[in-house]
């Protein structure tokens, strides 16, 4: 058999006019099959052709030189990329008004049956087409800001979503509320909670760990419960909304400082770590515990952080050579540490380096349930003669998030360590109760 | 019973057949559990596709607003519950798809897609199944006759449904996942008995990959059917290969007889007019324990004409469009239904008929029906009443149905259009390529009547027996047991005779039939008697291991001695019968003997140790 490589099978494909969504004919031998031409898979063999067949399957042909394609008719109007776009919902009067803003993430995409491509909904119109129960709970209006893959989202887009509530709020949304993916989720609920200081309305952050073109959809119940908080709550904080649990009985309402995704695919992923829930949204909301009120007023984005910020967890064998290259250039380092927030004894006398050139060293903790504390062993007694701050309860990843916005803020050491201290967005809980499975 | 005339049908089978290995994509084990560890409680919704079409049958059970309890067994994990992407796919099933394909002369496609088919009813975590589709064309010969293949597909079975209540429906996971292979044939069975020997052929082949799993609900066929002038009616779930052609006949009969409704109501004026009127107060006082059943239950009773429609409900006895639209009702969970042509019966009388006719305005040529539901839900099911009986002007309607265990066969939901498929994107293309292929190829099973002369010549064997060995797909069992424990005779009664008893009695049948080398080998040891079997697989099968089942059963085998002294006793006990009768004596008394020696020690041991022991007092006596 004749091989016929990709670019040769494009070229050929080409010449003859043809292209995905086309209805062709393949023949090879004495098997002949029409259907539709899919793009071809990024894992599929070479020369293979992907056809879908009247029945709806897809399969995969072999092309060889010999193999004879035909064009049978142009696709109509190819749907492919097209974004998807809802009936525009006429705004109701007696619906309170949320503000949408998308940034990407399998919550907010649509998928093209025909080849499974996934492409993502533009805006509001395209949220209440996925799951029409919104329209019953709120009238949600708004846009795709960006449209990226979460682990690509970071300072520059904190920035954009930071700006876009407040200035939502401020034209008088009741809440705003942000698909995102959910693998950053929480560190740009972080971000955005050190960057809203004082909110006129919930931010509701949702995510979807299964994506909208199964019926199984678990962001369904986020986005519903989502719009429930962000249109009839009175809290004043950046919060995520994801499942409670695998069932779809209700969404928890997570503390955007406490919130860490602690599984790599389950629905009930999110956790509030050290702290419970603010809430429990069903057809109602549950409050669980304190939160911080809506207050009305002019929302300002205070969005400066430090970019020179390094996050590092200790490890075993851990070399001091290693840390010192990892901090070079730094204005402050988080360290994850062991436990109680220790590192080996090697480590302690870098760390000494670099609090002594006015570098912060924070210590949190990679066990994330429970507290840092420095006072029961020697090794914690050393670090803190070494000048570290004590990181509590802080996860890492929001004591680096909150280090980069105190940095922007700070530059004597006194100072940045009082920040640090300062419980500025609900980052530490000094009451962790209960003895319930974490 | 059934006068109608033979049926002439046309038929494609659909037979799914779970394989015997690890789920589809994940390594659980696909054997099913009683054991429950817990609960989830989830929705499926359906949204538009893109390509604008929502498929009818799935957007009415979304309208339903069902919630689905899945109960989680030991043999699932994160990925039948939906909470982790599908493992890299089973490469055994695959093999074994592609096995079928080659003895079935379909070509593989050179490149292996799975798909999500949406279904909504969860009986699928997901809100779709799995499915790919491995071969195309092919042909199988059964007699004189050619079958063309369609195709062969691999997809996960569904979960199990436990039961219903309100709107919660409850499913386990432990089938969800299991692989199956879907043969599916053109529709080129013209006979009931065709449908038999097709299904009955492929069963065999499928058995003879070694791969496939035995016993009830392991192997279910789902038949499309039509007589000429006809539909396509998809009849799902046959579980008895034995009721096929009873399922054939009657649905052939049935739609005969809409063929014939369909004709006469053609030859009168039959205009349904909208609207129905509420009799449950002219009813109330009505002695019928249907009708008061219905009121007490907080229902009331609608009555709507159906002009022109007199005798076409029920005929002769047979019911025509009166079960249709009974079991349209019922499928949307309406059971009280009553019509003209079945009335007086059910307590209502004559009387009560005259009189809600003419309230109804029904007069000779027309029929009215009586309906028990909800105030909420009569609309709903008054156009349901006259969405069917309109149908029967044109015949037969398109349709899934259900089979029933008694060979009939009830409505289950309008055909699905064509399946609302999209690419898995979870789980990667599979190459098939010659390699892959020539491998198969060379490991296929040997053809039935190769296998069957080498077991006849080998362990000598009478054919037939050999041949249903072969085709029954225990060749390869059959070969390796009897070349290592012998007694050949013994394990084909076993596989043929005793098995299938056994499973009839206990109710259950053996999943893994790799408890039987156990047996051989201890029958071999003399751990106890052939005549034991029986009894030992009806204990196995009812949960035992073999030692607990051979010590319940007290067929641990017996010392030769202490069996010689136990018939010493009873020779001693009935001396005069043996005085009397001399050598004759043995017929009886080996009655007696096997009564109590019966599995412990070999019948002819039985029988050699009772003929001395006669002699022995014979001889003794004339001394």
């Amino acid at each position: 058999m004749i091989m016929v490589s990709d670019s040769e099978l494009q070229k050929k494909l080409a010449s003859l006019g043809i292209e995905p969504g086309d209805e062709i004919l393949v023949a090879s031998g004495e098997r002949e099959l029409k259907g539709i031409l899919i793009p071809h898979h990024e894992f599929s063999d070479h020369g293979i052709i992907t056809v879908k067949l009247g029945s709806g399957y897809n399969v995969g042909v072999k092309a060889s030189g010999k193999t004879r394609i035909e064009l049978l008719k142009k696709a109509v109007a190819s749907p492919f990329g097209k974004q998807k776009r809802g009936a525009e919902h006429a705004a109701k009067s007696e619906l309170r008004r949320v503000a949408f803003a998308g940034t990407g993430g399998t919550i907010a995409s649509f998928v093209d049956y025909r080849t499974g491509g996934v492409f993502p909904a533009m805006d509001a119109a395209g949220i209440v087409s996925l799951v029409p129960e919104i329209s019953r709970i709120c009238s949600l209006e708004g846009r795709n800001i960006f449209s990226v893959f979460s682990e690509n989202i970071g300072y520059e887009q904190w920035c954009v979503l930071a700006d876009e509530i407040a200035d939502r709020l401020n034209e008088g949304y009741s809440g705003v509320l942000v698909s995102h993916g959910t693998d950053t989720l929480s560190y740009t609920a972080a971000a955005l909670s050190f960057m809203l200081p004082r909110l006129s309305g919930p931010v509701t952050i949702v995510g979807a760990q299964r994506s909208p073109d199964r019926p199984s959809f678990d962001g369904y119940l986020n986005l519903v419960s989502a719009a429930r908080i962000s249109s009839s709550s009175d809290i004043g904080e950046v919060v995520a909304v994801m499942h409670a649990s695998s069932s779809d009985r209700g969404c928890n309402v997570h503390r955007g400082t406490k919130v860490r995704k602690m599984h790599s695919s389950r629905r009930d992923a999110f956790r509030s770590v050290n702290a419970e829930p603010i809430a429990f949204v069903d057809d109602e909301i549950h409050f669980l515990s304190d939160y911080r009120k809506s207050a009305p007023g002019r929302v300002r984005a205070d969005t400066r952080m430090e970019e020179e910020v390094a996050l590092l967890q200790f490890y075993p064998d851990m070399d001091a050579r290693d840390l010192l290259k990892w901090a070079d250039g730094k204005k402050g380092v988080v360290v994850a540490g062991t436990g109680l927030g220790h590192v080996n004894s090697g480590l302690v006398d870098a760390i000494g380096k670099l609090t002594g050139e006015d570098v912060p060293v924070v210590v949190t903790t990679q066990c994330l349930y429970g507290s840092v504390d420095l006072n029961v062993y020697a090794t914690g007694r050393d670090l803190i003669k070494a000048g570290v701050i004590d990181g509590r309860d802080m996860l890492p990843e929001v004591a680096y998030v909150k280090l980069r916005h105190v940095l922007a803020h700070h530059s004597r050491p006194g100072d940045i360590r009082k920040a640090m201290m300062n419980n500025a967005a609900g980052e530490f809980n000094d009451r962790r109760t209960g003895l319930d499975e974490f | 019973m059934n006068s109608d005339p033979p049926a002439h049908i046309k038929a494609g089978l659909e037979i799914h057949q779970q394989l015997e290995t690890e789920k589809l994509f994940c390594s659980c084990p696909s054997d099913l559990s009683e054991q429950v560890n817990g609960l989830v409680l989830r929705k499926l919704r359906v949204s538009v596709s893109e390509m604008g079409e929502v498929d009818e049958a799935a957007r009415l059970q979304t309208a339903k607003n069902e919630s689905f309890q899945y109960e989680i067994t030991p043999n699932s994990c994160l990925v039948e519950l939906d909470e982790e992407p599908p493992h890299a796919v089973n490469m055994e099933a695959i093999r074994v798809g592609l096995e079928m394909a080659l003895l079935l002369h379909s070509t593989p496609v050179d490149e292996v897609h799975f798909m999500r088919k949406v279904v909504v009813d969860g009986s699928n975590t997901a809100g779709f199944q799995r499915t790919a589709l491995l071969s195309m064309g092919g042909w199988l010969d059964v007699g004189e006759r050619r079958v063309g293949i369609q195709s062969i597909c691999c997809e996960e079975d569904a979960c199990r449904k436990i039961d219903r209540k309100g709107d919660t429906v409850t499913y386990r996971l432990d089938r969800l996942g299991v692989p199956l292979l879907e043969i599916s044939t053109d529709p080129d069975i013209d006979s009931p008995e065709m449908l038999k020997a097709v299904a009955r052929k492929i069963g065999m082949l499928l058995r003879a990959t070694g791969k496939v799993k035995r016993g009830i609900g392991t192997i279910r066929e789902d038949l499309n059917i039509s007589v000429s002038g006809g539909s396509r009616v998809e009849i799902k779930g046959v579980q008895e290969l034995d009721m096929l052609p009873a399922i054939a006949e009657n649905e052939a009969a049935r739609q005969r007889r809409l063929l014939d409704a369909s004709g006469r109501l053609s030859e009168r004026k039959h205009a349904i007019a909208h609207g129905w009127k509420d009799m449950t107060a002219m009813l109330s006082s009505s002695q019928s324990t249907v009708i008061r059943r219905s009121l007490n239950a907080g229902s009331i009773m609608g009555g709507m004409v159906l002009p022109g429609y007199a005798g076409l409900l029920s005929s002769g006895g047979q019911s025509v469009i009166g079960t249709e639209i009974a079991q349209r009702l019922r499928a949307m969970g309406i059971h009280g239904i009553l019509h003209s042509d079945e009335l007086p019966a059910y307590g209502v009388t004559e009387e009560e008929k005259i009189r809600v006719a003419t309230v109804l305005g029904a007069g000779g040529g027309d029929a009215f029906v009586l309906c028990a539901a909800p105030l909420s839900r009569m609309d709903e099911a008054m156009a349901a009443v006259v969405a069917r009986a309109m149908q029967a002007a044109d015949g037969v309607p398109e349709e899934t149905r259900d089979a029933k265990e008694d060979g009939s066969t009830a409505y289950s939901r309008p055909l699905p259009g064509r399946a609302r498929m999209y690419p898995e994107t979870d789980v990667l293309p599979i190459r098939v390529d010659r390699k892959l292929l020539d491998g198969i190829a060379s490991e296929l099973p040997e053809p039935f009547e190769e296998q069957a002369a080498k077991i006849e010549k080998e362990f000598n064997l009478h054919r037939q027996q050999a041949v249903q060995i072969a085709e029954e797909g225990y060749g390869k069992l059959f070969t390796d047991l009897g070349s290592r424990y012998g007694n050949p005779a013994v394990l084909a009664r076993i596989l043929l005779n005793n098995m299938p008893e056994a499973e009839r009695e206990a109710g259950a049948s053996f999943e893994d039939l790799s408890v039987l080398e156990g047996v051989m080998a201890r029958l071999k040891d003399g751990a106890f008697a052939k005549e034991a079997v029986p009894g030992l697989l009806v204990c196995m099968l009812r949960g035992s291991g073999l030692d607990e089942c051979i010590s319940a059963l007290g067929i641990g085998g017996m010392a030769k001695e202490e069996a010689a002294g136990i018939i010493a006793r009873i020779v001693n006990e009935h001396v005069d019968l043996v005085r009397e009768r001399g050598e004759a004596s043995v017929g009886p008394l080996m009655g007696l003997a096997m009564k109590e020696l019966r599995g412990k020690i070999d019948g002819r041991e039985i029988n050699s140790l009772l003929a001395s022991e006669v002699r022995r007092v014979i001889s003794s006596k004339g001394a």
